[in-house]
């Protein structure tokens, strides 16, 4: 069997594991993102919490994915077997570029325009929505774009506890040492992560050069 | 800078700018105050006092380190003297509403700090919008201010900062301090960044701007020749303490080792003279 003859004959069930891959990737990447960007934001002003928050959010991300998800497995009301699980695993990913990019966007504001938006008498929430988030967002977007094509990768292995997506056809293809099936999972998932990468890139630019 | 119109008449009168004292009236006032930082001995400021008159266009001048731009900001509070009082218009600047009294006070600083994601106009119109003027009236001061500072509004308003050469960044600077028409402005080194020739050009039309505007000026920087030519008053700080002070046609001839070195600064090219 051909990779082109498998893709054909299952092409509605890689669809439909397509739409799941997608559907993992975009809760958790909210998810990320709800939480990430209001934590950089808060740690701007206090060292402690920021060497911890984000020491917290490296040490997650150097845990082998498989692990992770392994790790998972047992705990009470965020493991289990499932998409629930997966997410979770999804979201401790993604946190660190997204925190790291909000942090590094926010403070790395020309001390001179920050100078002034005081001077000027600019409360701190207009300073903070007026001035550093506008000129932080294309760093915060780049951190979500990393994220994005990590979590992308990463919800491939999601299919190993049960969760479904793309990954599904890797772990059967491996499993029945078919190259044709583990193609069927990896080319929409490579195809997927290019495309969600130039779509954040076209973005990202167009709000930069605003 | 040279705009049609000039001295208080242009645009509308400041928010709350309280035109009750005379000149010579002391505006902003210096009472023993001293600013220390944990961890440095030496105080940055100590004992201080001096006062601001109305009107005048206060140099302060020092090197680096002297404690100028400590005192500025001491001013508009974005410090908070460790002993004493920094008054401003008869109220202690730690009884002042924080953002009120910066609002009330023009801040023209070194490199401009233009927000680059702003327009020229919008920067310009911050304060004003910061303050809720109606739109209208927000556009037509903004391209007042331009006109004031020498920058066509019809060329420049829609510009990005990065889209202007260091100069008319720095006339945006200096027409954005002057936005609300605040009584008091204050400048640290706001021509230090630009090269020789167009700074200059800035000085001279500055100084003849100043005498226009009316305003109550404190202005910090370490070049002696341009306290000289924009100054009514020098006063010149070395190691957080006045150490001398004087109209510039008599600063020169104080008796002071630290104006003698300054001195020395205006004859630094053997064979040409002063």
């Amino acid at each position: 069997m051909t990779p082109w003859t498998f893709f054909v004959t299952h092409r509605s069930e890689i669809w439909s594991a397509t739409i799941d891959h997608i559907a993992l990737v975009l809760v958790a990447m909210t998810i990320a993102i709800v939480i990430a960007v209001p934590l950089g934001m808060f740690i701007v002003q206090r060292p402690a919490l920021r060497t911890f928050s984000l020491g917290v959010a490296s040490v997650l991300q150097t845990i082998p994915s498989l692990a992770l998800f392994g790790f998972l497995i047992p705990m009470p009301f965020i493991g289990g077997i499932g998409p629930r699980t997966a997410i979770v695993a999804l979201v401790l990913y993604a946190l660190l570029p997204i925190l790291r990019n909000t942090y590094v966007g926010l403070t790395s504001i020309d001390p001179a325009v920050l100078e002034a938006a005081e001077a000027m008498g600019m409360t701190n929430t207009q300073i903070l929505t007026r001035v550093r988030l506008p000129l932080a967002l294309g760093i915060i977007l780049a951190g979500i774009r990393t994220a994005t094509v990590i979590t992308i990768g990463v919800a491939t292995i999601a299919a190993a506890i049960g969760a479904g997506g793309l990954g599904t056809f890797i772990f059967r293809g491996v499993a029945m040492v078919s190259d044709a099936v583990i193609l069927a999972g990896a080319i929409p998932a490579a195809l997927l992560a290019i495309l969600a990468d130039l779509f954040l890139a076209l973005v990202e630019h167009r709000l930069r050069v605003q | 800078m040279i705009g049609p119109r000039c001295g208080r008449s242009i645009g509308p009168p400041g928010n709350e700018a309280p035109i009750t004292a005379a000149t010579g009236d002391p505006i902003i006032e210096f009472r023993e105050v001293t600013y220390s930082v944990k961890g440095r001995r030496a105080p940055l400021i100590s004992q201080l006092s001096m006062s601001v008159n109305f009107r005048e266009t206060l140099v302060l001048l020092g090197r680096s380190g002297s404690g100028k731009t400590t005192l500025l900001r001491l001013i508009n509070r974005m410090l908070v003297p460790t002993s004493g009082a920094v008054v401003v218009e008869g109220k202690s600047t730690v009884d002042w509403d924080a953002i009120r009294l910066r609002r009330h006070i023009g801040y023209v600083i070194q490199e401009a700090g233009l927000f680059p994601h702003f327009t020229v106009a919008e920067n310009v119109g911050l304060v004003p919008k910061l303050e809720k003027w109606d739109p209208a009236r927000i556009a037509q001061r903004t391209e007042e201010l331009l006109r004031i500072v020498g920058l066509d509004p019809k060329e420049f308003a829609q510009r990005r900062p990065a889209q202007l050469s260091g100069g008319q960044r720095q006339r945006v600077g200096v027409a954005r301090g002057l936005g609300a028409d605040p009584p008091i402005l204050l400048m640290d080194e706001p021509f230090g960044a630009l090269d020789p020739v167009t700074r200059s050009e800035l000085q001279r039309e500055f100084s003849e701007l100043s005498r226009r505007l009316g305003k109550t000026i404190v202005f910090v920087t370490h070049d002696l020749r341009e306290a000289l030519m924009l100054a009514s008053r020098i006063v010149l700080l070395q190691n957080g303490r006045i150490v001398a002070s004087g109209t510039p046609q008599k600063f020169l001839s104080i008796d002071h080792p630290e104006v003698r070195a300054f001195s020395a600064t205006l004859h630094t090219v053997p064979g040409v003279p002063a």
